[in-house]
């Protein structure tokens, strides 16, 4: 995440949708008007202290005053209002029931994911990591399960606060693929410097074949590809599509790790579909080995970060609820991380 | 250069700051006619170095090392490598030569079996950027 935020230029100038591409818009103009008005105000100063009598004499006269202060502010503003109004309105236009939803939930420090069908049922659950088609619009539900977060992918959208006991709506759309870091904006504790994700834009073919693999039931969750408009209907899946990748087979040191996982704690907070771990106060987990990123965004995601991570995850990101396995030999932190890297 | 210094100090006569201009300049020349530093030493390739610092930020070599130079992350799973340049032993194990270093980073276990370090996602130029940076910290 942090890698895909920076460089020039900084992602609020680099639009990749219609959304944040409004957001732009407005910047460039605002920055534009200041600068406008700042050099009025410039040869105001530079009349006022070396011009000549006369024009001093104008400055200074009640019909500048009618003019410079009251009447263009007044148009200018005014004009500027409703046009920004005009140009933004689409970023919180009403939700018509054909666009993809996805909810996505601010917890300290890290953002739980949850890739909705068009009733609002979850068919997935992630961390960290949103993946979405190119252009479609996706309505992210945010909401908080502690404190106020905001979620913030600058390349994508403006900022919207996660509020406990709420839900917020915010529409992102990405015109090409790409990956693009995302931050909480809000300061919501400790770590807060430290929670991020990603959001993954694929081309509609290529999610398609990421949804199936992860069984996401595509005729729900996403309107372009079919929808089923009944009430209860059970999730479809096209018959045309690739078959899921088979599971990889649990052989020597990672079927350690996998007993491991189970046995030490990890299984308490942390979902592993298809597993016996089953806690859900951490990151789900089922598909960790295929995430970009490690901690919420901060790490890259290979077996020595996985083993740091585990193995001493408050050295990394001080204060997070997850505790260090720094108790573990390493041996077994390895075999851990192991098997965690083959959930893919 | 040298030349000028030992026509000019002569004529300066003895008044106090020409005897001590005389004295910077003689102990200048000493210093100007030391011998250069042997060719064979090793000294560090500042452009793979700085590579190498930036690799280490990019693979996240921090999530289990502290690393001087780079802020954040310092881990605490694997060992500091605050003065590597002064370890004897690579792991406690292997000799602390450059190559040996590198072959190390990239793939430790082949190196060392049963070293508890993973292999990493680096070609074996990036390996030997990030020894060469490793190399040049300079925290004495």
């Amino acid at each position: 995440m942090i890698d895909a935020l920076w460089g020039w230029p900084p992602p609020v100038l680099d639009p990749a949708g219609p959304y944040s591409e409004r957001v732009t818009i407005l910047a460039w103009v605002l920055l534009a008007m200041a600068l406008v008005v700042t050099l009025i105000v410039v040869i105001a100063l530079w009349i006022a202290v070396k011009g000549p009598d006369s024009l001093k004499r104008k400055l200074g006269g009640e019909k500048t005053v009618w003019i410079g202060g009251i009447a263009f502010p007044g148009v200018v503003l005014s004009v500027l209002l409703v046009w920004g109004l005009m140009m933004t309105g689409s970023l919180s236009e009403p939700i018509t029931g054909k666009e993809m939803r996805i909810r996505v939930v601010g917890e300290m420090w890290w953002f739980r994911v949850q890739y909705l069908d068009n009733q609002g049922r979850v068919v997935m659950d992630g961390a960290n990591e949103i993946h979405i088609p190119t252009n479609v619009p996706v309505v992210l539900e945010l909401t908080s399960a502690d404190v106020i977060h905001s979620f913030w992918v600058p390349h994508l959208s403006g900022k919207k606060d996660m509020i406990p006991g709420r839900v917020t709506l915010l529409r992102i759309e990405a015109d090409r693929p790409g990956v693009f870091g995302g931050v909480c904006a809000e300061y919501c504790g400790g770590p807060h410097a430290l929670m991020g994700f990603v959001t993954v834009a694929h081309e509609p073919e290529e999610w398609k074949q990421w949804a199936v693999q992860r069984n996401i039931a595509l005729g729900e969750a996403i309107e372009p590809f079919g929808s089923v408009d009944v009430a209860g209907a059970l999730p479809v899946v096209d018959d045309d599509v690739p078959p899921r990748i088979p599971p990889t087979p649990i052989v020597g040191e990672a079927a350690r790790g996998r007993a491991l996982f189970m046995s030490v704690g990890c299984a308490a907070c942390h979902r592993v579909a298809g597993t016996e771990a089953n806690g859900l106060a951490g990151p789900d987990l089922t598909h960790v080995g295929s995430r970009r990123t490690l901690g919420a965004g901060i790490l890259p995601n290979h077996l020595g970060t996985m083993m740091g991570w585990i193995g001493d995850s408050q050295a990394i990101k001080p204060g997070i609820r997850m505790p260090s396995y720094d108790r573990l030999p390493a041996e077994d932190i390895a075999a851990m991380a192991m098997w965690l890297e083959q959930q893919k | 250069m040298k030349s000028r210094i030992t026509r000019q100090v002569p004529g300066r006569g003895l008044g106090l700051p020409g005897l001590a201009r005389a004295g910077a300049l003689t102990a200048l020349a000493l210093v100007s006619a030391c011998k250069e530093p042997p060719t064979t030493r090793r000294m560090p390739d500042s452009a793979a170095a700085s590579r190498g610092l930036a690799l280490i930020d990019k693979v996240g070599c921090g999530a289990c090392h502290e690393i001087p130079g780079l802020d954040w992350p310092k881990g605490r799973l694997g060992p500091s490598l605050a003065g590597f340049d002064d370890v004897g032993l690579i792991a406690g194990h292997l000799p602390n030569r450059p190559g040996t270093l590198a072959a190390f980073i990239r793939n430790a276990p082949a190196v060392k079996p049963g070293s508890t370090m993973p292999p990493m996602p680096l070609t074996e130029e990036q390996a030997a950027d990030i020894a060469a940076y490793l190399y040049g910290i300079d925290n004495d």
